[in-house]
């Protein structure tokens, strides 16, 4: 597993290279920083991005009385709340004693949670990347295909807007509200699924998943028509980390814990999310301030992993709905083999889980449970408790300990996008080693390591949206530290060339 | 999936922001604010999310008249006006859509122009997590509030 550029080498440095890491301009920001250092012979020696993070909602939860929490934390993420909401109650349930809960609560929590991964799903395909899938990134051959497949599907846009629309109401129908939602508490849910919702949703379902199979079929035809690519564009080999159920089977809402290495070898598996403490442990770098997770196993360097739709879907046995698992041996074929570790590879999964959202769904809607039923479950009261769950981006940790007075006492939370970290920073490094051309940075460039970085569909904007601030800035630094360009990407597009102030540097 | 939607009032305010990042939440204080305040026979909705996304769209149908309202880091104080048109930005391609690229996914979705659409900036100064809206925020609200009245009283 290369990590190489993460530091400059020791000689590069006797030779007068100079090691900066430079503290992220703010720490409210919604984008991503990245820096490149140079040699003296112009080579890239040092690639890093740095994320924002928001570990201080940690510090904010504390003392706060616990049944707050599931409803307080959906202010994490504007992208994911409901994962949020959802990992804090599970977390909770433990609390209560709520072990399990019900039938009917856990159906209405799966299908809250399949909604919302549907949908996010359906806005990062259909949205966030189909610029970069639809219209290529530099290549005429690309451009070509792509075209093809966009006049075949001219009304990508209407669909990835009712797919998203249909989630939303699903979220709303179980949550209680499309924002802010509170039907899952400590212990269960607080409503049950009307039959009028149920019987708008189940109207719908149908052409959700007709949708959805056109989804897979894009994606599928996006690496068929350019596999040397899709194959090469931020690849590398990594260990991979999910639920699954306790079958082996694709499950986004609970399961055990199963770790893959770089081969496609089991690591561990059939692992509590209880005692995630002893598989998984967090790296502190000076440079960052975003924690680099790793397999307590394998140690900092070889057990770092990936997580998300990549991972799960190599990480189960199987689909368990027949649509998506017949998808998935398609993907697994695709390797032949071997782990696929392609970067664009996530879309071609994640719209596999796509389809197996609504799949589910539709399942769910069928059970007379949604509908009636307890609602609420306890038990023996405890001291804490762990929530994980299978967010659209990736693995979810929730871990409270509350006190006796009901105020939460201590806080850990690890998000998806912690754990794709290093992953991120290597495909930076990937493609920073084959784009980057002299002293200058080019938009193609930035372009470049945006596709890298988005196919992880990272929450870099789950802080502020506040209007004016800056998706992206790519820093050069020369081999004695100087800065040699800069490039920011506003939130209107605007690409500029910006040598102007930067930020302190520490050497 | 039919996007026709329920009849519904011919005005929309819509605030977006994170209650829990001190000034980033003016969006969603402005419409919690004009929602009290509001005559109880005024035709307007009022909407607040964390941020826009593209379904939100479809809460543009049927309207004559929408207000967005948002914090801004550059905007001049206390707020700032824009007449927006429909523009297929670079905001397609992140979390964080703009005003103008939902209006696009409006015309996208609809093959008609979108409603007469007015961003309402409001000048922020600190979004740490875990803030309170800063003072000068919040009299920038206030400025912002007044404006904001004015315009749901237009044409009624």
């Amino acid at each position: 597993m290369s990590t190489s550029l993460e530091t400059a080498a020791p000689d590069a440095v006797a030779q007068g290279l100079r090691r900066v890491a430079i503290d992220p301009v703010s720490r409210v920001e919604g984008h991503g920083k990245v820096t490149l250092l140079l040699d003296a012979n112009h080579r890239v020696q040092q690639v890093r991005l740095h994320i924002v993070e928001f570990r201080g909602f940690e510090q904010f939860i504390q003392g706060r009385p616990y049944w707050e929490v599931p409803v307080m934390v959906q202010r994490l993420c504007g992208i994911c709340p409901v994962s949020h909401h959802l990992a804090a109650s599970k977390a909770f349930d433990r609390v209560v004693g709520a072990l399990p809960v019900t039938p009917t609560a856990d159906k209405i929590r799966r299908l809250m949670h399949y909604g919302q991964v549907m949908q996010s799903h359906a806005l990062h395909f259909f949205y966030l990347a189909a610029p970069d899938l639809l219209f290529g990134f530099d290549s005429e051959v690309n451009r070509r295909n792509i075209v093809g497949v966009a006049q075949a599907h001219p009304d990508i846009a209407r669909k990835g807007v009712l797919l998203r629309k249909f989630g939303q109401e699903l979220i709303r129908a179980t949550a209680g509200k499309r924002v802010h939602g509170s039907g899952s508490v400590p212990g269960g849910v607080n409503k049950h699924v009307s039959p009028q919702d149920r019987a708008l949703l189940q109207r719908d379902v149908a052409q959700m998943i007709a949708w959805a199979q056109e989804a897979v079929l894009i994606a599928k035809q996006l690496h068929a028509q350019n596999p040397a690519l899709y194959d090469s564009f931020g690849s590398f080999r990594s260990n991979l980390l999910s639920l699954v159920r306790m079958d082996g089977a694709l499950d986004l809402y609970d399961g055990v814990l199963r770790a893959r290495d770089t081969a496609g070898a089991i690591l561990f598996d059939g692992a509590s999310d209880q005692d995630y403490l002893g598989l998984i442990e967090e790296e502190v770098k000076p440079w960052t301030y975003m924690k680099f997770p790793f397999l307590k196993s394998l140690g900092p360097e070889l057990g770092w992993y990936r997580v998300g739709p990549l991972a799960r879907l190599q990480n189960c046995d199987f689909i368990p709905s027949p649509l998506a698992e017949r998808e998935r041996l398609d993907f697994i074929a695709w390797g032949r083999g071997e782990p696929i570790q392609a970067t664009l590879a996530y879309h071609w999964a994640r719209m596999v889980e796509m389809l197996h959202c609504v799949e589910v769904i539709q399942g769910l809607l069928d059970d007379p449970d949604i509908l009636g039923g307890e609602l609420i479950a306890s038990g023996p009261r405890q001291r804490g408790g762990v929530g994980v769950i299978e967010a659209p981006r990736g693995t979810l940790f929730h871990h409270y300990e509350v006190g006796d007075d009901d105020l939460v006492t201590m806080c850990n939370l690890i998000v998806a996008t912690t754990h794709n970290n290093q992953a991120m920073n290597e495909a930076v490094r990937s493609v920073a080693r084959e784009y980057l051309d002299g002293r200058e940075l080019t938009e193609g460039l930035l372009n470049h390591i945006e596709v890298a970085i988005r196919a992880y569909d990272p929450c870099l904007s789950c802080a502020t949206h506040a209007l004016g601030r800056m998706p992206l800035e790519v820093t050069l630094l020369g081999f004695d530290g100087a800065l040699i360009d800069r490039v920011l990407k506003s939130h209107s597009g605007e690409f500029r060339h910006d040598l102007g102030t930067v930020p302190s540097v520490s050497v | 999936m039919t996007a026709t939607p329920a009849p519904v009032a011919p005005l929309l305010v819509f605030g977006w922001g994170n209650l829990s990042r001190g000034d980033d939440a003016l969006g969603p204080l402005c419409i919690e604010r004009l929602r009290a305040l509001a005559a109880p026979a005024t035709a307007v909705d009022y909407l607040d999310d964390y941020q826009l996304q593209i379904e939100h769209a479809l809460d543009l149908v049927g309207r004559q008249r929408v207000l967005f309202v948002d914090a801004s880091l550059s905007c001049p104080a206390p707020f700032e006006l824009t007449q927006l048109q429909a523009a297929r930005d670079i905001s397609f391609t992140t979390h964080a859509l703009s005003p103008q690229a939902l209006m696009q996914v409006f015309f996208d979705l609809r093959g008609e122009a979108p409603p007469s659409c007015t961003l309402l900036a409001i000048r922020g100064e600190c979004f740490e997590l875990g803030a309170p809206p800063s003072p000068a925020a919040l009299a920038h609200l206030a400025a912002a509030l007044a404006w904001a009245t004015d315009w749901l009283d237009a044409d009624q």
